[in-house]
C-alpha cells in the first residue's frame, strides 16, 4: 500500500512536470512569439510579413496540435510505466 | 439548373443524411441519451468535437473579423484553438475518468455541494443559452439568403431538423450527425479557398498561400495586401498592436472560456477510455485546425479580393498607389455579387459625392483632395465567406456547398448546446435535486421533454433576439473563463479545495466579470444603462470587457484558494476522490449512480 502511494504519487509529479512543459511551450508560441515578443522578432521575414504575424495566424495553432499529440503520447507511456494504465 | 435549385438540392440532400442517422442512432438508455454509451472511437469523437466547436461564428463570421482586423484578430485563432492544449492537459483525462454524465456533476460531487451543483447549472444555461440563440439566428439568416424564404420560417425548419435527431438520439444521435456535418461543413469551407488561392498565388494551399506571392504582382500576398490597404487609409493589415496587455487577456479569456464551456466538455464523457480523451483533444484541434489554418488565408484573399474589385487599377503591379488609389469602379459596373448581396441590405452603398463611382475607404481617413465626401460602400464583415464562391466566380454548386456548410455548422453547434442544457435540466435539477428516485425510464422521457422545451425556446429566441444574444464572446466565454473553469482545474489539480472555497470563488468570479462587462454593455445589456462609455479609453488599465473573463479567473482561483485555507479540509472521501481521477487505473464506461 505504502509502495502503491508513493508509485501514484510519483506518477502524479511526473504528469505535472510534463504538463508544465508543455504549458510553457504553448504560452511561449501564443503570448510570447505571437504577441509580446512580436516586435524583437520582427527582423525575421516570412513571407512578406514577420515571424511574429506567422505564429498569430499559423504557428500557434500547429504548435497546439503537436503540443496534445506530445502529452497523449508521453502520458500513455507513463501510464504503462508506472502500472497506472487502464 | 438554376441556382436555387441547386441550393435546395445540397441542402435537402445534407438534411436527408443527417435524418437518416438520427433513426439509425436512437436512443434507447441515459447512457445513450447523455454520452452515446460511452464507446465512441476518438478519432470520431475529435470529429463531431470540430462540428459541435465551429459554429455559425467560426464558419461564416469569423474569416470577415480577421480580414477586417487583420493581425489584431489573429486573437479568435489562438484562443479559440489554444483551449484545446488546456482541455487536454488540465481537464478531459481526469473528467473523463470521475465517469459522470454532466460538468455540474463533477462540480457538485466533488466540492460535495447542491448549491455549488445549481451554481454551475445556472452558469451552464446563461452561457448555453446565449450561444445557442446565435446559432439559430446564423442558421435562418443562412436559409434565407440560399432557400429564399424568410428567416423565421429557416428558422422553423432547421428547429424541426435538429427536434428530430437530438430529441431521438440524445448524444448518440448528435455524434454521429456531428460527424457527418463536419465533413460537409470543411468542405465546403475548403473547396472555394483553394479556388482563391490558386487564383492569387497559384498554390493550391490556402496557408501555404497566404506567405506567398500574388501572381499579379510578383510581391508577397500580404505584402501586396498592406500597400493596397494603406493607400485607402487603412491600418495595415500586418500592423502590431499597441495594447498587449489587452490582447494577451482577450486571448486568454478565449482560451480558458473555451475549456469551460460544458458543452464541449460532455463530448469527452462519450470515449471508452483516459487515454482517448487525450487522443481526442488532439484530433479535435487537427479538424479544427483543417478550418482554423484555412481561414486567415480566405481573410486575406478575400479583402484583397474585394479592394481590387472596386479599385482595378491596384490589382497587378502598381507604379503608384496613390493613383491605382483614386479611380474606383462606377457604380453601375458593379459586379453581380454586389448587386445580389445589396438586395439583402448586407452590402449598401450611398454615392455621397454625386459622381456616380464607388468610393470605398477608411472613412476616418481624409482625402477630400480626391474629391471624397466620405466612404461610400458599407460591406457587412459576415459575407465575406457566403459570398467568396461568388466573388470568385465558382460554379453554382459550390455555392449550394457553402449554403448546406453553413447549416451545418449552426445546427451542429446548436445540438449540441442543447444536449447541455437539457441534460442539466434533466439530470442535474430533476434528478438531482427535485426527484432524486426518478427511474431511469422516466429520466430518458424527461430528457427528451427537456431538450424539446430547449428547443422551442432557442428557436423563438432566434426569431426574437433579445439584446444579450449579440454579446456571445463577453456572456459565454467570459462566464465559462470566470466560473466554471477554475473550479474544473481546482478539483483536480487541488485536494484541498473545499466546498465553501469552491462557491465562494465561483461566484467573485461570476460576479466580477459580469458588472465589469454591465459597467461598459449595460446593465443586463438593456441599452442605455452602462455607466461609461464602451471604447478604450475609459477602460481599467485599457482591459475591455471581452478581454475580462481572464481576469474573473484570476480572482475565482484567489478567493477559492484563501477561503479553503481559512476553513477546513475536504473529508477523506472527497480527498480519495481526487485521488481516483488522477489516475487512469479502474475507469469504467460513464456510469449511472
Amino acid at each position: 500500500m505504502a509502495e502503491d502511494k508513493s508509485n501514484a504519487e510519483a506518477y502524479w509529479k511526473a504528469n505535472l512536470r510534463l504538463i508544465t512543459g508543455c504549458l510553457i511551450v504553448w504560452a511561449l508560441v501564443s503570448y510570447g512569439f505571437a504577441i509580446l515578443l512580436r516586435p524583437l522578432l520582427s527582423g525575421i521575414p516570412v513571407g512578406g510579413t514577420d515571424l511574429g504575424f506567422w505564429f498569430a495566424q499559423q504557428g500557434s495553432i500547429l504548435t497546439f496540435i503537436a503540443l496534445i499529440f506530445f502529452y497523449a503520447w508521453k502520458m500513455n507511456r507513463l501510464d504503462k510505466q508506472f502500472g497506472l494504465g487502464e | 439548373m438554376s441556382q436555387f435549385a441547386i441550393n435546395v438540392l445540397f441542402v435537402g440532400a445534407s438534411f436527408a443524411i443527417y435524418i437518416g442517422i438520427a433513426i439509425w442512432a436512437k436512443a434507447g438508455s441515459t447512457k445513450d441519451f447523455y454520452v452515446a454509451g460511452g464507446g465512441v472511437h476518438p478519432v470520431t469523437n475529435g470529429m463531431a468535437i470540430g462540428a459541435d466547436w465551429m459554429s455559425a461564428a467560426s464558419f461564416i463570421s469569423m474569416a470577415g473579423l480577421i480580414a477586417a482586423g487583420g493581425y489584431a484578430n489573429s486573437t479568435f485563432l489562438m484562443g479559440w484553438t489554444g483551449g484545446y492544449v488546456l482541455l487536454a492537459m488540465l481537464l478531459a483525462p481526469y473528467l473523463r475518468k470521475f465517469g459522470k454524465f454532466t460538468v455540474p456533476e463533477f462540480i457538485g460531487d466533488r466540492f460535495y455541494s447542491k448549491t455549488a451543483r445549481m451554481v454551475a447549472v445556472v452558469c451552464l444555461i446563461v452561457a448555453s443559452v446565449t450561444y445557442v440563440i446565435g446559432q439559430m439566428a446564423g442558421a435562418g439568416v443562412a436559409f434565407s439568403r440560399f432557400l429564399e424564404v424568410d428567416a423565421t420560417t429557416g428558422l422553423i425548419i432547421a428547429a424541426v431538423v435538429v427536434f428530430f435527431y437530438s430529441v431521438l438520439g440524445g448524444m448518440k444521435g448528435i455524434t454521429y450527425t456531428q460527424v457527418a456535418q463536419y465533413i460537409v461543413l470543411i468542405i465546403a469551407y475548403t473547396i472555394p479557398a483553394v479556388f482563391i488561392s490558386l487564383e492569387l498565388t497559384g498554390n493550391p494551399l490556402p496557408p501555404l498561400g497566404l506567405f506567398s506571392d500574388h501572381s499579379a504582382s510578383g510581391e508577397p500576398l500580404l505584402a501586396k495586401l498592406n500597400e493596397v490597404v494603406t493607400a485607402l487609409g487603412f491600418n495595415a493589415y500586418t500592423a502590431m498592436v499597441d495594447n498587449k496587455l489587452n490582447m494577451v487577456l482577450f486571448t486568454l479569456s478565449l482560451m480558458i472560456g473555451t475549456a469551460g464551456l460544458p458543452h464541449v466538455i460532455m463530448r469527452f464523457f462519450t470515449v471508452p477510455k483516459v487515454a482517448d480523451a487525450r487522443w481526442s483533444a488532439g484530433w479535435a484541434l487537427v479538424f479544427i485546425g483543417l478550418l482554423y489554418l484555412t481561414a486567415p488565408a480566405v481573410a486575406s484573399m478575400a479583402r484583397l479580393n474585394l479592394m481590387t474589385t472596386i479599385y482595378p487599377d491596384m490589382a497587378g503591379q502598381v507604379e503608384n498607389y496613390e493613383e491605382a488609389a483614386g479611380n474606383p469602379i462606377a457604380y453601375e459596373e458593379r459586379p453581380e455579387w454586389i448587386r445580389t448581396w445589396e438586395e439583402t441590405g448586407l452590402i449598401t452603398f450611398e454615392d455621397k459625392n454625386n459622381d456616380g463611382n464607388i468610393q470605398f475607404y477608411n472613412d476616418t481617413a481624409n482625402f477630400t483632395e480626391r474629391g471624397w465626401e466620405g466612404n461610400e460602400l458599407v460591406v457587412n464583415n459576415d459575407i465575406l465567406v457566403l459570398a467568396n464562391p461568388e466573388i470568385a466566380n465558382l460554379p453554382g454548386w459550390v455555392i449550394g456547398l457553402i449554403a448546406a456548410g453553413g447549416l451545418a455548422a449552426a445546427l451542429s453547434t446548436a445540438a449540441g448546446l442543447l444536449l447541455a442544457i437539457s441534460s442539466a435540466i434533466s439530470h442535474d435539477l430533476i434528478k438531482g435535486a427535485i426527484n432524486p428516485k426518478i427511474s431511469e425510464k422516466s429520466e430518458l422521457l424527461t430528457a427528451r421533454i427537456s431538450m424539446s422545451v430547449a428547443i422551442v425556446v432557442a428557436t423563438y429566441l432566434g426569431a426574437n433576439p433579445p439584446g444579450f444574444a449579440a454579446q456571445v464572446v463577453a456572456l459565454a466565454f467570459g462566464i465559462a473563463a470566470a466560473s466554471l473553469f477554475p473550479v474544473l482545474m481546482m478539483g483536480i489539480f487541488s485536494k484541498r479545495v473545499n466546498n465553501k472555497g469552491a462557491i465562494a470563488g465561483m461566484l467573485s468570479g461570476l460576479v466580477f466579470t459580469l458588472v465589469y462587462i454591465f459597467v461598459y454593455k449595460g446593465w443586463f445589456f438593456i441599452p442605455g444603462t452602462n455607466n461609461l462609455a464602451d471604447t478604450p479609453d475609459n477602460w481599467v488599465l485599457g482591459i475591455s470587457p471581452l478581454s475580462i473573463g481572464a481576469v474573473g479567473a484570476i480572482i475565482n482561483f484567489a478567493v477559492a484558494y484563501l477561503v479553503s485555507n481559512a476553513t477546513e479540509q475536504p473529508p477523506q472521501e472527497i480527498q480519495d476522490l481526487v485521488e481516483s481521477v488522477r489516475y487512469p487505473k479502474g475507469a469504467g464506461g460513464a456510469i449511472d449512480h
